[in-house]
């Protein structure tokens, strides 16, 4: 009943084309962007902005790019964290070289660096299948680690190793750097996300996401049908990595502001990214927000929201129990819905559909 | 659907109350004091009896003496786990519950929280840790990092070196090796070594040590016995330290030539090299041991009555008592920010004039019993650190003895590349704030 | 005749074997070119100059093969716990590495709470036993028929309870291996050869045993019981297995508490060269290159896959690291790995992957 899309017919080709072609989509999204761009802002203080929205918009970035390489296009990477310090390192030498440009144009270019070393560890993946890649691209996220903190000209022979991030702003308004506020570095990530998504949402749903999608189902299949592997796999290396950079840059810059960087990205920091997808869903752009809030958010709201509930954790303990508790919610999850969180929102949307007369 | 729905339900409560947990604590009579503690993952080793001394010195002040003038100390600890994701979330804990002070507790946690801490006006206290560079207080007027920095401590290894071989000109040909982690608190020594070694013509070797190869150091190792240095520093940290322990003993290098950074001197890591640890050196600024009245009475007062998480014989270890000496600090700096404005419940701001006008001299460590038990320190408006002397311990086997006399730092060539280094980070973080806070005297 | 005379000739380089070689002779005849071309000392210093060291301190080199052979039996039996439960059931098991430092911290624990050491380690495997027991009830019943990146997902999810588990019960703090307690011999033996001085470890000795004893009773249990017969009947196929009345939860039990016991073994040895602490989680995932290079299904290829990797990260680290300012250990393994995989992308040992369409 309130997801009816009976009726709704469409006249030409480009509106049956349309990536929400139903009104309830649309006016899902309108209801999301408005909670999103006034809701949180208004409601939220600065440190759940800080400590749970930030990272949860860093980390959906992210899980989209990763999303786009293993759900989309059947390739498992582990090297996500690497891809994301590129982009980190990229962006800051950027900004080092040209202070001048404004700060958000570089986060998105350091993402096409981080595309073309992405690239570049794609390609035994022209070979390679399965776990065998999955272990290839560790390769790419163990070099590149060391990388970061071997190669002294990435962090402009810093002589502790660490990024600073300076101060940049647009329209006089600081927006990375220690003086700007937690709002406004969500307002950047918030618009950088929505935006990237959107062109996410395009790309799966054109040409290439479908090329993408034969190749994941059987690639020799895709391979006989005129998809050339080659330019298919790599783009969606290009593509994945880029996301990923771009996520990178935005986490140093608009979330942890400098500091140690190369450590951050470290191996742990891919697997996350990775049960993100998992959790939230291969092959399915709003199943990595959910897998995002899952993974990166649910540890953080029990270990401060635990407490105020009157649950008497030390801070010891509470870790203990947080690493008991997400472990056990992943394997429940996985027997409850092996398909992601995405799957049950799909079910929600038949229940919605049907209520309240279910057959 | 039951179920979600429950789940979800479960997942909105805890999420409302994420955001009222943060309500600040504004108890009439009481501060808030946040403290980074790392009791899980692999760097728990060194941080749980770190953690234990300073929640055992508060609630001894809080018990013993009622509180700082009557002021209770709410100590609370936000579990990190050694990593800088979860500190930057306890520092916006820290933040909105108003601390007083911000102690980070990890080098990687202090470069993340000192550009914050500028604009938020907290006071970082990285009690011998964090960034050698911020004890330069016109750049840095919230971070202070007493009794000394890595590059003093650096400085002293140099000067230990010349005192074991009988002078600063027999330096000239050796070798010194430094094991560090390689991250940004590994590398805080080389560039004083660096510029040491150019000076006094030795030369500096670095042996670099992944975090995900700490336990596994075994090719290091054979780089040492091929490069044959006379001394060895290690800038370890964690389940690297014990291990560098046992390797050095396995390949024969001379234990005593062996010296550990102060982090690297905890119980644990020397125990883990058996009978044949003994000689095994660390930098030190506190005393070892429960031989003083300030012990004594955190045993009387907190563990005997059960309030303490260490188990008695670990009480008086290394590592508890420099908890102990952290949070002495802390509690003094409290009364003397009590002093300087009048107030009892004082403030991040006070606390900030507090700690800068911080002067803990031998008489007043005599006084609050802990006479020998750790290094005096002196902060002034421009030194935040005031490059303290220390000693170099040595482990007899079964616990941390003196082994040197106090050894005062190269001052004359660490502060120079202090105000440079300062200068620098202030022009790379474009738009660093000028500092506007007055200064304060030492009293 | 007249087919065979036709053929054309670049068939030979089809084969992996004769290309990796030919290019090992390129690779090897540019090198002694470019060395007598090079001006800078560049190549001198990455091509002439280790082997010259090498040469000229023998004892060095046997002490660094040496150290990887042993840091390479190791990761064998971290891997070979991997291999077993991949064969059996299929299921990439992330776990394995936190069931190294769990069943040591278990014995480690134990005994600090006073059971004397031997029935510890009967206790700890006692404990290995219900966890295995529980995997199979709570993870791998249900999620039986899944596809494999859902299995592998789900030992991610084990591993993070029995992180959270193992600090609750047992404290993060690093702990000392009971060595002695086990009658594990400690100290070295120095032999003075080759003009200087090689180290054995007794304990490093006694782990290549150990290990090698581990693998000959696992290539017997395997080859010569009725267990044994069943495990590689499952391997085969779990369907056949099931037509010909073969339980299969009761062999996934069994799979993983073996997996269990290599586990104990290898977090004893491990424990026992530094100390038993969270952190040497991360060294097991040094486990995942030996695996690519011996192939997911193979015991041997595990073994084989272990030593080139340890020695080859050795002797890279020690030979060729301080060129590039050193701890190039922590991607070299998977660098050699990726090298293998280019020429035989199911590993050294793995069983040929045959796509059907």
């Amino acid at each position: 009943m309130f997801y009816r899309e009976a009726g709704q017919y469409k006249s030409t080709y480009a509106a049956d084309m349309a990536v929400f072609p139903l009104r309830q989509d649309r006016i899902g999204i309108a209801v999301i962007l408005a909670i999103a761009f006034i809701g949180i802002p208004m409601i939220g203080n600065d440190f759940f902005i800080a400590t749970v929205m930030i990272p949860f918009l860093v980390f959906s970035l992210a899980a989209i790019g990763l999303n786009i390489l293993t759900g989309y296009t059947g390739l498992i990477s582990l090297g996500t964290a690497a891809f994301m310090g590129v982009g980190a390192y990229a962006c800051y030498k950027l900004t080092t070289f040209f202070p001048g440009v404004n700060i958000i144009v570089l986060i998105l270019i350091s993402g096409l660096f981080s595309a073309a070393i992405g690239v570049l560890f794609g390609l035994p993946s022209l070979r390679i299948k399965g776990f065998y890649l999955a272990v290839a691209t560790l390769a790419a996220q163990f070099f590149l680690q060391w990388a970061f903190v071997r190669v002294p000209w990435l962090f402009n022979y810093n002589a502790s190793g660490a990024i600073e991030v300076p101060l940049r702003s647009l329209f006089g308004i600081p927006i990375t750097g220690a003086s700007a506020s937690a709002e406004t570095r969500y307002f950047v990530c918030l618009g950088l996300v929505v935006v990237l998504t959107w062109f996410a949402s395009n790309l799966v749903h054109g040409r290439l996401g479908r090329s993408w999608m034969a190749v994941r189902d059987m690639d020799i299949a895709a391979e006989l049908m005129g998809i050339k592997l080659l330019n298919a796999k790599l783009l969606a290396f290009a593509v994945s990595s880029f996301y990923a950079g771009v996520a990178g840059a935005m986490m140093i810059f608009l979330w942890y502001g400098g500091g140690e960087a190369a450590d951050v990205f470290n191996i742990r920091l891919s697997f996350n990214i990775l049960f993100m997808v998992i959790i939230g869903g291969l092959g399915s752009l709003i199943g990595s927000f959910f897998g995002a809030a899952f993974i990166a958010s649910l540890p953080t709201i029990l270990k401060f929201g635990l407490p105020a509930l009157g649950v008497p954790l030390s801070g010891a303990a509470a870790e203990h129990v947080t690493f008991m508790l997400v472990g056990a919610l992943i394997i429940i999850f996985l027997i409850v819905e092996p398909h992601g969180l995405a799957r049950l929102w799909q079910i929600t949307k038949q229940k919605l559909r049907t209520w309240p007369f279910p057959y | 659907m039951k179920q979600t729905g429950l789940m979800k339900g479960a997942a909105l409560g805890a999420l409302l109350a994420a955001g009222a947990a943060i309500a600040p604590v504004a108890a009439q009579d009481s501060v808030y004091f946040a403290n980074n503690a790392y009791r899980t993952g692999p760097f728990s080793g060194s941080g749980i009896p770190i953690g234990d001394g300073m929640r055992d010195y508060i609630a001894m002040i809080n018990e013993r003496d009622g509180g700082v003038n009557g002021v209770k100390v709410i100590y609370e600890e936000c579990e990190t786990g050694y990593d800088t994701k979860k500190s930057i979330e306890c520092y916006e804990q820290a933040k909105s519950k108003n601390t007083i002070v911000y102690s980070p507790w990890s080098t990687g946690a202090t470069l993340a929280a000192i550009p914050r801490a500028h604009i938020d006006k907290i006071p970082i206290l990285s009690m011998a840790y964090g960034l050698s560079a911020s004890a330069e207080g016109s750049t840095f007027p919230w971070v202070f990092i007493p009794p000394f920095t890595y590059w003093d401590g650096a400085s002293v290894m140099v000067k230990h070196m010349a005192n074991e071989l009988g002078g600063m000109d027999k330096l000239k040909g050796k070798k010194l090796g430094l094991i560090h982690l390689d991250a940004p608190f590994g590398k805080e020594p080389i560039p004083v070594l660096e510029n040491l070694a150019k000076k006094y013509g030795f030369e500096l070797k670095l042996y670099p040590v992944a975090a995900a190869d700490m336990q596994n150091q075994g090719s290091l190792w054979l780089s040492i016995r091929r490069d044959r240095p006379d001394y060895l520093y290690n800038q370890g940290w964690g389940a690297m330290n014990p291990t560098a322990v046992k390797e050095a003993i396995k390949n024969g290098f001379p234990i005593n030539k062996l010296v550990g950074v102060w982090w690297a001197g905890g119980d644990d890591d020397a125990r883990a090299g058996g009978a044949e640890a003994k000689g095994y050196k660390s930098l030190n600024f506190n005393a070892a041991g429960t031989n003083f009245p300030v012990i004594q009475d955190i045993i009387k007062h907190v563990v005997d009555k059960g309030k303490s998480l260490a188990p008695k014989e670990k009480v008086g270890e290394n590592l508890y008592n420099r908890g102990v000496y952290n949070s002495m600090l802390v509690v003094e700096a409290i009364r003397n920010a009590q002093k300087l404005t009048g107030k009892k419940v004082v403030n991040a701001e006070d606390m900030r004039r507090g700690l800068e006008g911080l002067n803990i001299t031998e008489a007043r460590l005599k006084e609050i019993g802990m006479e020998g038990f750790g290094t005096p320190s002196t902060i002034s408006c421009s030194d935040h650190s005031g490059h303290s002397k220390m000693y170099v311990a040595e482990w007899d086997g079964t616990k941390w003895t003196k082994g040197s006399d106090w050894i005062e730092p190269l001052k004359d060539e660490v502060r120079p590349l202090i105000e440079a280094a300062a200068k620098d980070y202030a022009e790379k973080n474009a738009g660093w704030p000028k500092r506007t806070e007055s200064c304060e005297k030492s009293s | 005749m007249s087919e065979v005379a036709t053929r054309p000739a670049p068939n030979l380089l089809s084969n992996g074997w004769i290309k990796t070689g030919l290019i090992l002779i390129g690779v090897v005849l540019a090198a002694i070119v470019g060395a007598q071309l090079d001006s800078s000392g560049t190549l001198h210093k990455v091509l002439i100059d280790p082997f010259q060291q090498m040469v000229s301190a023998p004892d060095l080199l046997v002490q660094t093969v040496w150290e990887g052979l042993v840091s390479g039996v190791l990761y064998a039996l971290i891997a070979l716990g991997f291999v077993l439960i991949f064969k059996a059931s299929g299921v990439f098991n992330f776990a394995q590495g936190i069931m190294v430092v769990f069943a040591a911290l278990t014995l480690v624990g134990l005994h600090e709470k006073g059971v004397p050491a031997f029935l510890a380690v009967i206790l700890t495997l006692g404990v290995m036993f219900l966890l295995a027991l529980t995997i199979e009830r709570v993870v791998l019943r249900p999620l039986v028929n899944q596809p494999d990146i859902i299995l592998f997902m789900a030992t991610f999810g084990i591993t993070y309870f029995l992180i959270g588990f193992g600090e609750a019960v047992f404290g993060g703090n690093p702990k000392q291996m009971i060595t002695s307690e086990l009658y594990l011999p400690k100290g070295a033996i120095d032999a003075k050869i080759l003009g200087g001085f090689v180290s054995f470890q007794k304990i490093d000795i006694a782990a290549a045993i150990i290990a090698s004893i581990m693998i000959a009773a696992l290539a017997v249990f395997f080859q010569y019981t009725r267990i044994g017969r069943a495990l590689r009947a499952v391997a085969d196929s779990h369907k056949a297995a099931l037509s010909v009345g073969i339980s299969l939860n009761q062999i996934w039990v069994i799979v993983w508490f073996t997996a269990g016991i290599v586990a104990l073994i290898t977090g004893i040895m491990w424990g026992a060269r530094s100390d038993v602490s969270f952190a040497l989680e991360i060294v097991a995932l040094k486990a995942l290159p030996v695996l690519i290079l011996g192939g997911f299904t193979s015991i041997p290829g595990a073994i084989v896959g272990g030593l080139i990797i340890g020695i080859g990260e050795k002797l890279g680290e020690f030979y060729w690291g301080p060129l590039i300012g050193g701890g190039i250990e922590s991607w070299l393994a998977y660098f050699i790995a990726l090298g293998f995989l280019l020429f035989r992308p199911q590993g050294l040992f793995g069983d040929k992957i045959i796509e059907r369409i």
